[in-house]
Order: C-alpha cells, then sequence, then structure tokens
C-alpha cells in the first residue's frame, strides 16, 4: 500500500481529435491539438516547474516559473500558456530559463515563512518542492523588508499591517495568508470548478491578497466549503484541520462516497487505521475530481461516540437496551422469526433493504427474504424516493433507470431541471451543470421554489416555471402541448424509435385545447407565455437533457409525471445520444444499486418480476429453493399489516423509516404492533426506538462492496479500516441467515458480487476484476457491451420500440382550504444529508443547526410572524412547530422546510396519500395552516421523552467506546 | 384532526384501486380493464388482493366501477403455504 499520486498535468486536457507532433527536450511528443507545452512536457515525463499551474483549472501564466524556450522565436514564454505545435522544438532547462526561475523563486521565498519542519503542509508542499527544483540555496533579499509574514517587524516591534492572522472559522480548514503565494489556483478553483465565486484577489502588486467574499471569514463568506480551493492550494495556506493534527498521509485507497446518488469518487488517504483526509479523485468519472462538503469533510460520524458497537436485546420496547454477544443476538432474532412464522404464518415477516448500503449487502437482505424466511416482503427506502422512476421509465423506455452518464451534461445545449435542487441535493453535478452554463447552455427550471440555479454568479435560467405543488403533470403535459401543436416534434425520430401509432393517440391527447398553457394557468399558476416559450427552447435549442428529482416522485402522480417526462424526451428526439437524455438524480449512494439488486418485492435482481418462471427458476436452482410467485408487501402495506396484525417481525438495514416516511404516527403504530423489530444500523436511529434488536452497522470505509450512483455506474467501495463494530454489514446478514439455517459461506462481496452476475443478465460481465481494471462501470455489462454502457437506448430503447403514454392531470386529494390554507413543500439543504443521521453527528451542523420553515413575507405578515419565531405548522395528520425563515423564495402560498432533524418531525404533518402506482408518499404536497407558538407541540414533548426512555442501555459487557 | 387518520386498510385499498382506475380512465379504452388487473396482479400481495375481493362481496363498496369490471381478471390468491 501506499499513497496514491495523481500526475498534475499543470493545464486541462485538449478535447480535439487532431494530434500533432513537436519535440521537447529531444522527446518527440504526440498531443491533441491544443493541449499546452506543459502539459505535453508532462506526457513525455518532464515536469516543467510550476506555481500557479494545475490541471483542474485553466492556465494563467502568473508564477513566471514555467518558462520555456522555442527554437526559433523570442524571449522565454510561460509553457501553460503557450499551446503546442506541429513542429516545435522545445527546451524546458537552459541557463537563461534556471538563471529566471532561480530569481523568481527567490522573490517568492524572501516572502514566505520558513517554518517548514513545523509546517503542516511539509512533505505536500509544492512551493517546498520548486525550491528544491530550480536549486534555491540562498536568499539574498533577506527577511527583514516588506512582508506578510510577520505580525510585528523583528527590529523595531511596530505592527505589521500586511500581515493578516489566520482565519479558522471553516470547521474542516483554514487559511494562512501569511503563507500565500497568490497564485490564484483557489480563486480559479472556486470559479471554474465548483462554479460559487466565493473567492478573490482584493488589491493590487504587492497588497494582493486572497479573499472570501468582502474581505470577509471563510464561514461568514459565499463559501460552500467544497474543499475544491485546499486541494488547489500548492502551500499550506489553505489545509485540512485533520492535516494539521494528525500530520501527512501514508497511504491511500479510492473509494466511493456514501452520501448522494452523483457517487463521486475519493481517496481515503490514511495513516495507519486512521482517516487523515478524503481528496476527490481525478480519474472518478463521476466526479471528475470535484467534491462537496459533505463528501470531502463530513466523515466525522463514522467514529462518532453515538455509534453502538456491541448487539443489544430487549424484550420489551420499553425496557431499557440489554448488551449481548453476537451470538446471542443472532439466535434471538432467528427464534423469534421462526416463531412469528409458526404462529403466524410464513408472510408474517419481511425485511428492507438499504440505499446506503453496498450492492452486495443489499442482495443479501433479499435473499435472505426471499430464500430464507421463504416469501418477498422486501422493500427499500426507494419506495419513499425513486420508485416512481422505476414504474415510469420502465413502462415508457422499458428500463428502469437513467439514460446517460454525467459527462452527458457537457454536451447539453438545453437543460430542464424540474423538481431538483442540484446545488443542494447533488452538488458535484450542479457545479458541472453550471460550468456547462457558463459556456452558453440553457436552462429552464420547474419547480415551486426559487431553487439557487434560477439565479447564481454567472448562471440565470431563461425560464423559471414557479409552478403550485402537485401540478407538474400539468405542466409537462402543457409544454408538450405546445411541442406537437406547434409542430415543434422530432418526427423522424419518433418514426423510427417510438411507437407511431401510440405517437398519435398521444399528441392527438396532449394538443385538446384543455391542455394548453392558457388553460392550465389556473391550475398550476403558471404564467402562459413562459411556458409556451420554455416549450419551443427544449424542442428548438439542440441536444436537450431533462433532470429530476423527488420534487417528481413525490406526488400522487408520481409516475404519471416520469411518464411525462419521458414523453417529452421522445417527442422532441432527445434520446440515445451525448447530451440529452432522462436523468433521475438519485437520491441517496445506492438507491440505484438497491433497486438493481431485487429490492422490490415484485422483482428479482435486474427488474424481473417475480411471476415470471424462468427467472424464478435461476434462483430455484442456485439457491436450492421454492420462490414463491406472488409479489410481497410494500413498506407502508407492511405497516398496514403490521395495524392489522398479520405481519410482526421485520429486519431493517439502514434504514430509519420512523424518521424518513410519512404520517410518523402510523409509522409508529405500525412498528409498535410487531413482535420483533429488528434494526441493523449504525446508531440508535428514530427507528429504533420501537426495535427489540438492534445490530451494529458498519460504515462505508469499514467494509468492500459497490456502490451504484444515479447513472449506473458501479464503483467501488474498498475497506480502509476495521469496523469499529466488528463486522461489515454483509458480515452480520450472512451471520443471521446462518442462524436461521441458511448454508451460506462468502468470504469475500467479490463472491456476492459474481453470483449477481451469473443470475442477473445485465450485470453478466461485472466482476471486482472489472472494476479493478476499469475503475467502474455501468450497467448493463455483458456481452454485448463488455465494458458497460455509458448511453441507453442508442439504436432502440430496450422494450423495442418507445412508448407515449396519455398523463392526465388529476388533483391531489390533499387540498387547502380554509382551515388548511397553504401548501408545505419539503427538500434538502447542502450541508445536510436525508434523516441527518449522519451529518448531524460531523461539523456540518454549522451551517445548518435546525430545520426552519420558509414562509412568504406575505402569509408571515396576515399570521404575524417574524423571523425566527417559534411557529406551529399543522395539517390533517398532525402538527409540529419549528422556527419560520421569512423569504420571497418562495411563493405566497407555499412553504417549505428540510427534514434533517428528527426533532422537528416535519413527517408528522406529512399524509398517507402515494403515488398511484408505487405508493412512493406524497411529501411534496401538504395543505398546512401555520400560527405563532410558544415552543414545542405535545407530540414532541413526548416523543422526546419517548426516544430518550427507549435508548437507555443497560451494561452489562464492557463497552468498546 | 379528521378522520384522515384513521383510516383502515380496507379504505386504503379502496383509495388505492380507485387512484388505480383513475389512471386507466384516462388510458385508451381497450387497455384500461386489462390495465387495471393487470397492476393489480403485478403490484398487490396477496392479502391485499384477499382483502380486495372481500370488499368487492359488499355492496356499496365505494370501488371505481373499472375495479369491479377488471375483478374478473385479477388473481385469487391461492392458499399460502403457512
Amino acid at each position: 500500500m501506499s499513497l496514491i499520486h495523481e500526475i498534475d498535468f499543470g493545464t486541462p486536457a485538449s478535447q480535439s481529435e487532431k494530434l500533432i507532433t513537436l519535440t521537447i527536450d529531444g522527446n518527440e511528443v504526440t498531443v491533441p491539438e491544443g493541449t499546452s507545452l506543459m502539459r505535453a512536457a508532462m506526457e513525455a515525463g518532464i515536469q516543467v516547474p510550476k506555481l500557479c499551474a494545475t490541471d483542474m483549472v485553466d492556465a494563467f501564466g502568473s508564477c513566471r516559473l514555467c518558462l520555456i524556450e522555442i527554437e526559433g522565436r523570442n524571449g522565454t514564454p510561460a509553457s501553460c500558456t503557450t499551446p503546442a505545435m506541429e513542429g516545435l522544438v522545445v527546451h524546458t532547462q537552459t541557463q537563461r530559463l534556471k538563471d529566471i526561475r532561480k530569481g523568481v523563486m527567490e522573490l517568492y521565498i524572501s516572502d514566505h515563512p520558513l517554518d517548514c519542519l513545523t509546517c503542516a503542509a511539509n512533505g505536500d508542499c509544492e512551493l517546498q518542492d520548486m525550491a528544491g527544483a530550480v536549486g534555491l540555496r540562498d536568499v539574498r533579499y533577506g527577511y527583514e523588508g516588506d512582508n506578510h509574514v510577520f505580525a510585528k517587524s523583528k527590529t523595531d516591534d511596530i505592527s505589521n499591517d500586511r500581515w493578516m492572522p489566520k482565519d479558522e472559522s471553516n470547521p474542516y480548514f483554514t487559511y494562512d495568508p501569511a503563507k500565500c503565494i497568490v497564485c490564484s489556483r483557489c480563486v480559479r478553483a472556486c470559479e471554474e470548478v465548483q462554479g460559487t465565486f466565493a473567492l478573490t484577489i482584493e488589491g493590487r502588486g504587492f497588497s494582493s491578497r486572497v479573499s472570501p467574499g468582502m474581505h470577509e471569514n471563510f464561514i461568514d463568506s459565499e463559501c460552500v466549503s467544497c474543499g475544491a480551493c485546499v486541494q488547489a492550494c500548492p502551500t499550506a495556506t489553505l489545509t485540512e484541520k485533520s492535516v494539521i493534527q494528525i500530520g501527512q498521509p501514508e497511504h491511500s485507497k479510492v473509494t466511493t462516497c456514501a452520501y448522494c446518488g452523483v457517487g463521486c469518487s475519493f481517496k481515503a488517504e490514511m495513516r495507519g487505521e486512521e482517516l487523515v483526509r478524503m481528496v476527490p479523485y481525478k480519474d472518478g468519472k463521476a466526479n471528475r475530481g470535484h467534491s462537496c462538503v459533505k463528501g470531502r469533510f463530513a466523515y466525522g460520524y463514522s467514529t462518532h461516540k453515538d455509534r453502538i458497537l456491541n448487539p443489544m436485546i430487549r424484550e420489551k420496547i420499553s425496557d431499557p437496551w440489554r448488551e449481548v454477544t453476537w451470538d446471542e443476538a443472532y439466535k434471538h432474532v432467528a427464534s423469534e422469526f421462526r416463531r412469528i412464522q409458526y404462529q403466524y404464518g410464513r408472510n408474517s415477516i419481511g425485511g428492507i433493504t438499504s440505499s446506503r448500503c453496498t450492492n452486495e449487502e443489499t442482495y443479501l437482505v433479499q435473499k435472505l427474504v426471499r430464500a430464507g424466511f421463504g416469501n418477498n416482503n422486501v422493500d427499500t427506502c426507494a419506495r419513499v424516493c425513486h420508485s416512481p422512476t422505476g414504474y415510469g421509465l420502465n413502462k415508457t423506455f422499458g428500463t428502469s433507470a437513467g439514460t446517460q452518464d454525467f459527462d452527458s451534461v457537457e454536451h447539453t445545449d438545453v437543460v430542464i431541471v424540474i423538481g431538483a435542487n442540484p446545488t443542494d441535493g447533488h452538488p458535484v453535478f450542479a457545479s458541472r451543470l453550471k460550468k456547462r452554463l457558463r459556456k452558453g447552455a440553457k436552462l429552464i427550471v420547474i419547480d415551486p421554489r426559487r431553487i439557487d440555479l434560477v439565479r447564481s454568479p454567472h448562471v440565470a435560467a431563461a425560464h423559471h416555471l414557479p409552478l403550485r405543488p402537485g401540478t407538474n403533470v400539468a405542466v409537462l403535459t402543457s409544454l408538450s402541448h405546445v411541442i406537437v401543436t406547434e409542430g415543434l416534434f422530432n418526427e423522424k425520430f419518433i418514426r423510427e424509435r417510438c411507437g407511431w401509432d401510440e405517437f398519435q393517440d398521444w399528441a392527438a391527447f396532449v394538443s385538446a385545447p384543455e391542455h394548453s398553457p392558457e388553460a392550465i394557468e389556473q391550475l398550476t399558476g403558471v404564467p402562459p407565455q413562459a411556458l409556451r416559450e420554455a416549450a419551443r427552447l427544449f424542442a428548438t435549442g439542440g441536444n436537450g437533457a431533462i433532470y429530476y428529482g423527488l420534487g417528481v416522485t413525490e406526488h400522487s402522480q408520481g409516475s404519471t409525471t416520469v411518464m411525462a417526462i419521458a414523453n417529452l424526451a421522445m417527442a422532441t428526439g432527445n434520446i440515445g445520444r451525448k447530451g440529452v437524455g432522462v436523468n433521475p438524480l438519485r437520491g441517496q449512494n445506492n438507491v440505484q444499486g438497491s433497486c438493481d439488486m431485487g429490492s422490490f418485492p415484485h422483482e428479482l435482481p435486474g427488474y424481473r418480476h417475480v411471476s415470471g418462471e424462468a427467472t424464478r427458476d435461476i434462483f430455484d436452482k442456485l439457491w436450492g429453493v421454492k420462490l414463491q410467485d406472488e409479489p410481497g408487501l410494500r413498506i407502508p402495506n407492511m405497516l398496514d399489516a403490521a395495524v392489522d396484525g398479520t405481519f410482526k417481525g421485520i429486519y431493517i438495514q439502514g434504514e430509519d423509516i420512523l424518521q424518513s416516511d410519512p404520517d410518523t404516527k402510523h409509522v409508529a403504530a405500525g412498528l409498535a404492533a410487531m413482535e420483533c423489530v429488528v434494526v441493523h444500523d449504525l446508531f440508535l436511529n428514530e427507528t429504533a426506538n420501537y426495535a427489540h434488536v438492534f445490530l451494529p452497522g458498519s460504515t462505508f470505509l469499514e467494509k468492500d462492496g459497490t456502490f451504484t450512483n444515479a447513472e449506473r455506474r458501479i464503483n467501488r467501495v474498498r475497506k480502509v479500516m476495521s469496523p469499529l463494530n466488528g463486522f461489515a454489514d454483509w458480515e452480520v446478514t450472512q451471520h443471521l441467515a446462518q442462524a436461521m439455517g441458511m448454508n451460506w459461506n462468502y468470504t469475500h462481496p467479490s463472491q456476492i458480487m459474481d453470483e449477481v452476475a451469473l443470475t442477473t443478465p445485465s450485470f453478466a460481465g461485472v466482476s471486482y476484476e472489472l472494476l479493478e481494471k476499469e475503475g467502474s462501470v455501468q450497467w448493463p455489462c455483458n456481452e454485448k457491451a463488455p465494458l458497460g454502457t455509458p448511453i441507453m437506448h442508442i439504436d432502440s430503447f430496450a422494450r423495442g420500440k418507445g412508448k407515449f403514454v396519455r398523463t392526465e392531470y388529476v388533483a391531489t386529494d390533499e387540498r387547502t382550504g380554509p382551515r388548511f390554507p397553504l401548501l408545505l413543500t419539503t427538500g434538502r439543504i447542502l450541508s445536510q444529508y436525508n434523516v441527518g443521521a449522519q451529518t448531524r453527528r460531523t461539523d456540518n451542523v454549522i451551517w445548518h443547526e435546525e430545520d426552519r420553515l420558509e414562509i412568504h413575507t406575505h402569509d408571515a405578515e396576515q399570521r404575524g410572524i417574524h423571523d425566527g419565531d417559534w411557529v406551529k405548522i399543522s395539517s390533517r395528520s398532525g402538527e409540529t412547530t419549528l422556527r419560520a425563515l421569512l423569504t420571497d423564495r418562495v411563493s405566497p402560498g407555499v412553504v417549505y422546510t428540510t427534514f434533517h432533524h428528527p426533532t422537528t418531525q416535519a413527517n408528522v404533518i406529512t399524509t398517507d396519500f402515494t403515488d398511484w402506482a408505487t405508493n412512493c408518499p406524497e411529501y411534496k404536497v401538504t395543505a398546512v395552516q401555520v400560527g405563532a407558538s410558544n415552543g414545542p407541540s405535545k407530540w414532541q414533548i413526548e416523543y422526546d421523552e419517548q426516544a430518550r426512555k427507549s435508548r437507555r442501555i443497560v451494561q452489562t459487557l464492557d463497552a468498546a467506546e | 384532526m379528521d378522520n384522515d387518520n384513521h383510516k383502515t386498510t380496507a379504505d386504503k385499498l379502496v383509495y388505492m384501486a380507485n387512484q388505480i382506475a383513475t389512471f386507466f380512465h384516462t388510458q385508451p379504452k381497450d387497455e384500461a380493464v386489462e390495465g387495471v388487473s393487470n397492476h393489480i396482479n403485478l403490484f398487490w400481495e396477496s392479502r391485499m388482493r384477499t382483502q380486495l375481493f372481500i370488499i368487492l362481496e359488499k355492496e356499496d363498496n365505494g370501488l371505481d366501477p373499472l375495479v369491479i369490471e377488471a375483478a374478473a381478471h385479477i388473481r385469487k390468491p391461492g392458499s399460502v403455504p403457512a
């Protein structure tokens, strides 16, 4: 094991296909046209000294260190800004160049502290490296003159106005201006890579300084703490606090982030088993070397003191927990589950797989349920997020997945973002999207709330359609109405690729006058002219891509909306090539994977219905069982059945249904009615309040496996430390299965993936060996596509012909009225993730200590609510309290909150309405009333008390903490 | 609060079935009946279908006529081995 060093080529790669050949230091080198001389030299293995250049940002040419000489040309041009040309003869090391470089370095070092031995960057400092590279031995100018290094003048003890103190305001990194060489790499990383423009250079000449915002602290500036500047910094100026505390790492492994569905690749840089830092991996095909605050910094939860490390059981949920041995826990669960099945029937138990766990772990949980429990009662958290994507895209295209890779966005001309807030939910994708928008692509945002993308530095949406929550179908159908009635559809594509009769039926349907933008304005609140212009732009603006999130799926018409999106893409011919497509932005790291692995009660791995005899036969033979041909219960159905008394036991791996699922009281009632609830998690989450058995889980740093991201990319997760709890989650599931009599003997997750490949045609070519070689692959990966499939449906749809489906708008039954006049919708914030179990246990809380209710100033004024006031929010389901945030980002009549904190209890107010096809809950629309309040509601107080009681642990074993 | 919070499973099943019917009402006529029965066969667990048949026997069951029409094509759950 050693530290993975990625080559810094100095400038970004050229995309040109034309190759040119030149000579550098006597070596012939062939590179794409447009490559810089610096990069060409590096391709030939020659590292030209440099400070202000790095290949994550464009060349800048300010440090004057990378100078070279070209035969037949005057002067000493900078190699970073000089393009390579056919036949050039370049010298990177001459006496003249040596003298200039030494002189430049002398100046740099004359204004830099000489505390290398005690500096955090010691061993990882490009300034130090360059001093060595140019052979700097002496600084003739001395260190006493004008400088930024010392707080006080050494000679007369007068304070130095140029000196600035260290900014330690960000919880994860420090900014030490005394060490800054003003190369502006950080400023450019913030602009070009992250797209936030939080940093700038203030002052001129010797007074130039890096400044967050308007000479602010990092924490007070617009900085989103993505870490790009820290990564770009060649000195110790911007340094991770963890590196300052621990020291430089000595080995690293490439792994995959366990937060959102973008699935960024990181190098986990280690010292022994201690994680020093996470650095985004340049070869990561989802993130291309970028990161966000969560993946880069928010991993502290993995060693948080709240982690439960010993298995625990209790008879009643009102009892305190009792620590037991693993063996005792397994035996207890096995005997309880068997007892329940004997008493209440085979179908009285089930399991929930986790979209945070690996594919291999998910596969094992569904296998345990199907083969071990002998039923199909297995579901996953995708039920509450992207199950409509599965249904809708399967109906129309024939496969339940996004059609593109993330690189595709670089070729997009018009983007529709609907029901998603990428800058907060999928930040690294948002940065890639913003990069494309800054280069001229057009953006249409369809969202009730003015999300950041609508207007942020150097990005502005061409159209923002601020629709009323719950009217997605009306708006999308109306976009199609405009496209069809104005003759803007792509007839050639449709005739070749789609069912023509179905298209004609659909075209007649959308053309009806009641679907015109003017007719639907009353329902949706969207100005007809804007809608028409948006439709025309999407149909005629070049490559059109649609990106969507849970604002699409989490509605009673979620599945219909997904189909409306698919219709729109097909009608405009935007499927089957780079730059187009339908792109669901998946919420959790492995939502895609958990669905692929057969986590749904009606589907075996690879989206094959349980009623298919041929498919069942494959598993029957391999597993030596007879699988049920009946679909099992979905999560909400399990809870209903529990309340009815026919569902009594559940194994929940890595999901907190009590906090994340709607209508909390119903979830609580369902859990309370069960006789054996087994929670397998890192922490005593909210669901664990109702559990009888707790099995400690492991983090993504503690196990091997794979995650599959939103682009169907299968990425490796690599173990960098031993599980604190002793076992990876797949081992726990295996031990449980063994206790139930299953003959499982996996010794490594790669064997589980081999079984997936053996049984599932779309994974047939996947193996750890291939992933080792390729880094990652996108399924389908089989004989037809040995290296995977970046873009789907290229020549034909998975189902053959694309199917147009009529999408009639049906109003949700969740309606506003005199008692509940406002519509509540929910979302995420950048620094927090989902139910917050992980991010709340990191320093990310500095950005978001509590969930706030965003309310329009007009609605607030009517109710006498001021910014920061406690307000009560009530719906037909329940009520809760939180503090108000006055804003104009939401329209009057709409309120918005996040759901990251359990005390907020946002799901006490959400209703039990669900998507008609998949039972995906309607989180995004709840009719509510808001009023002033004194503090927490009765339910919140009772809940807190119950939660506190249910977390008591009687210590019987030595605590491992 | 309203009664919505105390819906029985039967209430919910009627609601869900009617939601499915509402979608297929908007589809071409010849696909509607098959659409509803297919959907329920594919996604409803046997005890949900069993309950649906019990509901179907009641007069005034609140079910959409399309669900009632589709019932003939909905698979009757067999005896599930215990």
